[in-house]
């Protein structure tokens, strides 16, 4: 990869003048805590002392005997404090705002994890913090606004555009290149400009490096695949990093195939020939795009998968066929939710269920002396509501009527 | 060829203390509409015009801006219906337009073919805040080849050493952000702005052109022996939205 981070012809730094300057400064001491021996100690000891590393990894006995073939395990993102992968991501960055001596932070959030995480590292080291998350998904992550808001964080509601992730990026830039003295963009996927892609997932490498030395020492020898799902791309750069050099290891992303891929309501981006290279949000990857360039509506159940664009090292990896993408519609997604809840009492966010869905397509056809990781990159209660509709689950909705109730009182 | 807008500029301001250029969205409200609003800036006396391919992702754009992008693509603006646009308007009307948009209007289109398609629709060069110079070698050597101008912005964090790279790639004219931010706020015309605009003047030979937050007669005089050109992006736009598209010509006449 050159300086000014390409991947094959994906990535790049497509910034307007004015954050010019901002990004030369990031990328300095981006490179600066890359290159000292300590940094990587002090982030592993933040991340066990105030997260949860290492992570477990789980060995699934009951999922692995419904299915018959390989042994399952499963990396616990989920037991990250605040309830996933992406506090790997933001507290690094958080670190990295301490040496750059910025007082603000902004995100922008999807299903609202990264920005509970943003908000949670903003608390803990003292900045200021604005969170733009769509005004859809304000709604679906309900939960995730009214903990964001305890930590001190503002959570903006976007209603420009189709309203989602995509859109509180845009908004979230707007933001920054009026506010980049003061303020550190905390993008929350490996995507954007350079150098986010490379950034976001060197701290998410954490994820791979534990599950390597987890596995080796739990079964002597390496995964025959590993699993993660794709949204951004941030959890999956995370996992596969740790066993990408290893040719006998494959790596499986699983995008959102929403209604199903033929309806074209979907957010498979790698998996599908629905999308085509662009430049958007301030990189090249492939996107979700009409003839003209202009971005389409995505729609994924699962909040933080629902995303026109997607890494650039991914796209990259997709075309060197380094890495294979398939897809998991809602409906698949919640049927492994549902079985992994019941087989294992494991409650995975719905993006991360697509990874088991994924997983579950396949591993009925693998041999039993081999084994796969599903990365589970998030925990699901964050999801109850619309766990809940989809269970059309008629307990939950007396509950919630009555709860209704009380506050009309 | 590539002393053309700079020949029509300095000849232009002899005349004038200082010139104006405008931007649209093409096809907010409708394309019709944004033919009207032209033919009523060219008469009240517009030097120049910006005419903006509606993009869904208008990063650099403001609140304004960003919703007339919205409003043009939900009527099913297409990027064919502006290169037609762009070809009527520089029949019927004598003065340089420019296209603004985004990297991936471009890319999609094809670099070679969007720069031919530009020179022969007319359109004297483009201002793509999203493309730098660093990722401009296909874009840069497709305008030169046509003979178009890539319209490079500075801004108040560009460096000196910075902006003399971007005046040694761009042509025509340099676009100079008064401020930072996005397109459409409010700007403060101050002492700041004047040492950053002398900076500007140092780092190039090509006119400048002041833009972001320009929106009154005050604010286009104070630019006068500052600046070569006044931009009025945001402000055209709340004008149609709030007083219809006929305030535009009596709005542009009080500028001056």
């Amino acid at each position: 990869m050159d300086k000014r981070g390409y991947y094959g012809e994906f990535g790049g730094a497509f910034i307007p003048e004015i954050l010019s300057a901002t990004f030369d400064d990031l990328v300095a001491h981006f490179n600066g805590i890359k290159n000292d021996p300590l940094f990587w100690d002090s982030y592993v000891d933040l991340m066990s002392t105030y997260s949860c590393r290492a992570t477990p990894l789980t060995y699934a006995e009951n999922l692995t005997n419904h299915f018959g073939g390989a042994k399952i395990y499963i990396k616990r993102e989920d037991l990250n404090h605040t309830g996933a992968h992406k506090a790997n991501n933001v507290m690094g960055q958080g670190l990295l705002v301490k040496k750059m001596g910025k007082t603000r932070v902004i995100a922008e959030t999807g299903a609202g994890q990264h920005g509970v995480a943003t908000a949670t590292m903003a608390a803990k080291f003292g900045f200021d913090c604005t969170i733009y998350m769509g005004e859809v998904d304000v709604k679906r992550q309900r939960p995730n606004v009214f903990w964001m808001e305890q930590m001190g964080a503002t959570v903006i509601p976007v209603t420009d555009g189709t309203r989602i992730l995509k859109d509180a990026i845009n908004e979230a830039f707007r933001d920054w290149v009026t506010n980049m003295e003061t303020t550190h963009y905390v993008l929350g996927t490996a995507c954007g400009p350079h150098p986010f892609p490379e950034m976001v997932s060197y701290f998410q490498s954490i994820i791979g490096k534990e599950a390597r030395k987890q596995i080796l020492e739990r079964e002597g020898k390496l995964p025959a695949r590993v699993y993660a799902c794709v949204g951004g791309g941030s959890n999956a750069m995370g996992i596969f990093s740790g066993f990408l050099p290893d040719a006998g290891v494959t790596c499986v992303g699983v995008e959102a195939a929403g209604r199903g891929l033929a309806t074209g309501e979907h957010a498979s981006r790698l998996c599908t020939d629905d999308a085509s290279v662009g430049v958007a949000q301030g990189y090249k990857t492939f996107f979700l795009q009409d003839d003209d360039g202009q971005m389409k509506e995505t729609h994924s159940i699962a909040a933080g998968l629902d995303y026109v664009g997607v890494s650039p090292i991914l796209s990259q990896l997709h075309v060197e066929k380094k890495a294979r993408f398939e897809s998991a519609t809602d409906e698949e997604v919640i049927a492994a939710l549902k079985l992994t809840m019941q087989k294992e009492g494991i409650i995975p966010a719905l993006e991360s269920a697509h990874a088991f869905a994924g997983a579950f397509k396949e591993v009925g056809n693998l041999p039993p002396d081999q084994c796969i990781i599903i990365n589970q990159s998030g925990r699901g209660d964050k999801d109850i509501f619309t766990v809940a509709d989809a269970f059309d689950d008629p307990q939950w909705k007396a509950f919630i009527k009555e709860k209704a109730g009380d506050y009309r009182a | 060829m590539t002393i053309v807008l700079e020949a029509y500029i300095r000849e232009k301001r002899e005349k004038k203390d200082i010139l104006l250029m405008t931007h649209i969205v093409l096809g907010y409200p409708s394309m019709e509409a944004s033919m009207e609003i032209v033919a009523q800036m060219v008469a009240a006396g517009v030097d120049l015009m910006e005419l903006q391919i509606p993009f869904s992702e208008p990063m650099a754009d403001g609140p304004v801006i960003l919703k007339a992008n919205q409003k043009a693509l939900e009527a099913g603006v297409r990027v064919a219906d502006c290169f037609k646009f762009a070809k009527e308007a520089t029949k019927r009307f004598e003065i340089p337009f420019l296209f603004m948009t985004y990297t991936n209007i471009l890319f999609k289109y094809g670099m070679e073919a969007f720069a031919g398609d530009m020179a022969r629709a007319g359109i004297k060069g483009a201002i793509v805040p999203d493309l730098p110079p660093e990722e401009g070698d296909a874009y840069l050597n497709a305008m030169a080849e046509q003979g178009c101008h890539p319209v490079y912005i500075f801004s108040p964090t560009t460096t000196d050493e910075r902006m003399e790279l971007l005046s040694g790639k761009g042509s025509g004219l340099m676009y100079c952000m008064a401020r930072k931010g996005v397109t459409g706020k409010e700007t403060t015309f101050s002492h700041d702005l004047d040492t950053y605009l002398d900076r500007c003047k140092k780092a190039t030979d090509l006119p400048l052109a002041v833009g972001f937050g320009v929106k009154d007669k005050e604010d286009v005089a104070y630019l006068k022996g500052k600046a070569d050109i006044a931009v009025i992006g945001s402000q055209t736009i709340r004008i149609v939205n709030e007083q219809g598209i006929d305030a535009v010509g009596p709005f542009i006449r009080n500028l001056q």
